[in-house]
């Protein structure tokens, strides 16, 4: 196997670091010696096809579904996320493909769901809401008419935002981003790719999952390729064409990039 | 609950944006509109009991020694509603409620009967009792995630027979201590219910007014004066004619015996639902719990702990179960095997169901129990001065059940359909 690190620019040590990382379940392998290099002030767009590992590999991440083995090593020094509180400390946050928001909660006690800001032993609602609201409108998001609207009365864009809100509330140093455009309008995904990119501009390491090549290209600096849970291969956006990338997510290789061997299923 | 917040602030223009009455009665109307319907159908209902049997039966009915009967009559049935609005919120049930009244209950009197302890003791034996019994069911509904519709059926009769081993064989253990009497049977001197009076409004304008200052300091916008200075004003009215009638003489034989004042159930009451709704609706803790009602898997991903929360909640139903229990050994004078038993567990439910709670988890609160158990409580009190019939009682209670989950399930549809929780 092949793991192509990036080119010369990535010679700084990564912030994120995994290697040879499994995770099964049940009887069934859904991650097969997996690395991946993820670079503070760089996009890595993570890609492949549906049931290829993605979701699985970033919940791994972000300790909600602990790697059966394999080393992660954040910031160079080896780390074990086993929780995403763990996650959450080391700056990791995570914008999940199904969003994770509870519809019953408003959208500011959505974004501090697990980490809310007290005063005394009672919740500093104003405070909460402040930040928030700035949260918001740095993202220049105004089509939420209140940010105490229940998340269940929101759009699927709406909704999308507030995840995504919720994760650069914090002062996070990787930020994961599952499908983030899927239900976004053209203008909204401008915005969230637009937002990709500021982040990683302002120094913080970004992983981006997505089906759609053009916002792969447009916004990535670095791709990883996921073929039926293995890693095919993790390339510098500027080594690669749209068709080779379409090759490995299709069939794990492409010419003297990917998986080598068939892979044994 | 939410008020709409504009998006500029900083308009300069002091407490602009803030929320007048008629906007606030325009928010609520969106609300109801959308599906949010809360207390209201409860409170209609009451309102509509009360006519009914006003009209009926005024003279008996609608005395202040009636009323004071229904609060006590009431009692236990809103204290173990308020215990299962926390694990009804989590979207479970706990069909042990009422033999876990009945088990602590039997502990309490044993302690105090056949142990001679005094009643702080049996108390705090109570209330541990209902904590291990809660905490067991708590572990097995988390830890072992059995459903626990069956985890409290099983213990709706394990419980049962857990107190006829307590009680023993004399089927019945009289409680005689004048502390555990006084709860449901004494009230309080007519000063002391006015001080209650003062506490009850100063507490609220005090508490509501500074948190509208706290948040028009930040720039957000909040009631208004007007807003605010009216629902403290129709507190104090509303509590303050509660309070002038009760500090009538009340007593049917004035002669033999003089009743007057308000009943000691009622401050506990408003301690009980004072406390529990800022545990639910100010600190993180509550706050985790409709989350976990809500979506628990989103609940996990932030890092909440979610098995934790369920025993929590379990624990608390069977402590306030605990309480009840103390307050139908006092009501009772005694404690027997049928303690807690019968419809108590299924009038409880259908208290806070009727209060606005959901069986479907996420939604809810501690005032549903109250108002829900006021109005099966009235139900249970003015129905038998209409007919004797026992039949018609069940039928109407069951009936009274259904319209609120049906309301329940339809406010539901509706909010999925606008869009609200
Ligand atoms: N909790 C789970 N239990 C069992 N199998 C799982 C679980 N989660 C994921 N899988 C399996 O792991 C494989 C990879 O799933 P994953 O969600 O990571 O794919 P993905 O690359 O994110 O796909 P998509 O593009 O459709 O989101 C699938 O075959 C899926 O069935
Ligand atoms: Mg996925």
């Amino acid at each position: 196997m092949t793991s192509t690190s990036g080119s010369g620019e990535n010679s700084s040590t990564p912030l994120l670091s995994l290697r040879g990382v499994h995770k099964s379940f049940g009887a069934v392998n859904v991650l097969r010696d997996v690395n991946l290099d993820v670079w503070a002030g760089q996009v890595t767009a993570l890609v492949g096809d549906n049931g290829a590992g993605k979701s699985t590999l970033i919940k791994g991440i972000a300790g909600i579904y602990p790697f059966d083995t394999g080393e992660v090593a954040f910031d160079g020094e080896p780390v074990k996320i086993t929780g995403p509180r763990q996650s959450n400390a080391l700056g990791i946050e995570v914008v999940y493909q199904d969003l994770a928001l509870c519809d019953n909660l408003d959208v500011v006690h959505n974004m501090y769901l697990g980490r809310e800001l007290k005063s005394g032993v009672s919740l500093d609602e104003t405070t909460m809401e402040q930040r928030a609201r700035e949260t918001l409108d740095g993202l220049s998001v105004r089509t939420l008419k209140s940010v105490r609207q229940v998340v269940a009365s929101l759009s699927g864009g709406q909704r999308q935002t507030v995840a995504i809100a919720r994760a650069v509330l914090w002062n996070s140093r990787l930020v994961i981003l599952d499908e983030p455009t899927a239900a976004l309008g053209v203008a909204q995904t401008e915005q969230v790719l637009n937002l990709v990119r500021r982040l990683a501009d302002n120094g913080l390491a970004v992983i981006l999952i997505s089906h759609n090549m053009n916002d792969v290209m447009q916004v990535a600096d670095n791709i990883a390729a996921l073929y039926l849970g293995n890693m095919a291969a993790q390339v510098s956006k500027t080594s690669v064409n749209h068709q080779q990338v379409v090759e490995l997510i299709t069939t794990g290789r492409s010419g003297d990039l990917g998986l080598q061997q068939a892979v044994a299923l | 609950m939410s008020t709409d917040v504009r998006l500029t602030t900083d308009d300069g223009v002091v407490h602009e944006g803030d929320q007048s009455i008629s906007e606030a009665l325009s928010a609520y109307g969106n609300k109801i509109r959308g599906g949010e319907l809360g207390s209201l159908p409860a409170f209609l209902g009451l309102i509509v009991l009360v006519i009914i049997f006003g009209a009926l039966k005024g003279d008996v009915f609608l005395t202040a020694f009636n009323f004071a009967n229904l609060l006590t009559q009431s009692s236990m049935v809103i204290v173990l509603a308020m215990g299962l609005v926390f694990v009804l919120l989590l979207g479970e049930i706990d069909l042990s409620a009422g033999f876990g009244a009945g088990t602590s209950a039997a502990v309490l009197a044993v302690a105090l009967t056949q142990k001679g302890l005094p009643w702080y003791v049996a108390i705090l034996a109570a209330l541990a009792t209902g904590a291990l019994i809660g905490l067991f069911i708590g572990v097995l509904v988390a830890r072992l995630g059995i459903p626990s519709f069956v985890v409290t059926l099983a213990m709706f009769l394990g419980l049962q027979g857990l107190m006829l081993l307590i009680i023993g064989d004399g089927g019945t253990i009289a409680v005689k201590d004048p502390v555990i009497l006084a709860i449901e049977n004494n009230n309080l001197s007519i000063v002391a219910g006015w001080v209650l009076f003062a506490i009850v409004v100063l507490g609220y304008a005090l508490t509501s007014g500074r948190r509208i200052l706290q948040r028009r300091s930040q720039g957000l916008t909040t009631q208004s004066n007007s807003l605010w200075l009216s629902k403290v004003i129709a507190i104090a009215v509303l509590y303050g004619a509660f309070t002038w009638q009760f500090s009538k003489e009340r007593s049917l034989n004035p002669q033999a015996t003089s009743i007057k004042g308000v009943p000691y159930i009622v401050p506990l009451i408003l301690v009980l639902l004072v406390v529990l709704t800022f545990v639910l609706s100010r600190t993180a803790f509550g706050r985790h719990i409709y989350a976990v009602g809500g979506n628990a898997e989103a609940a996990r991903r932030a890092g909440i702990n979610v098995q934790g929360i369920r025993i929590a909640c379990f624990v608390i139903c069977q402590v306030l179960a605990a309480v009840a229990g103390i307050l139908f050994a006092s009501r009772d004078n005694s404690v027997s095997p049928s303690t807690g038993g019968s419809t108590t567990l299924l009038y409880a439910v259908g208290a806070a169901v009727i209060g606005g709670t959901s069986l479907f988890g996420g939604r809810g609160r501690v005032w549903d129990a109250v108002i829900g158990g006021l109005v099966v409580g009235i139900i249970g009190n003015g129905l038998p001065l209409i007919t004797q019939q026992a039949g018609i009682q069940f039928i109407v209670t069951g009936l009274v059940l259904l319209v609120a989950a049906s309301v329940d399930a339809l406010s539901r549809r509706r909010s999925a359909a606008s869009g609200r929780a």
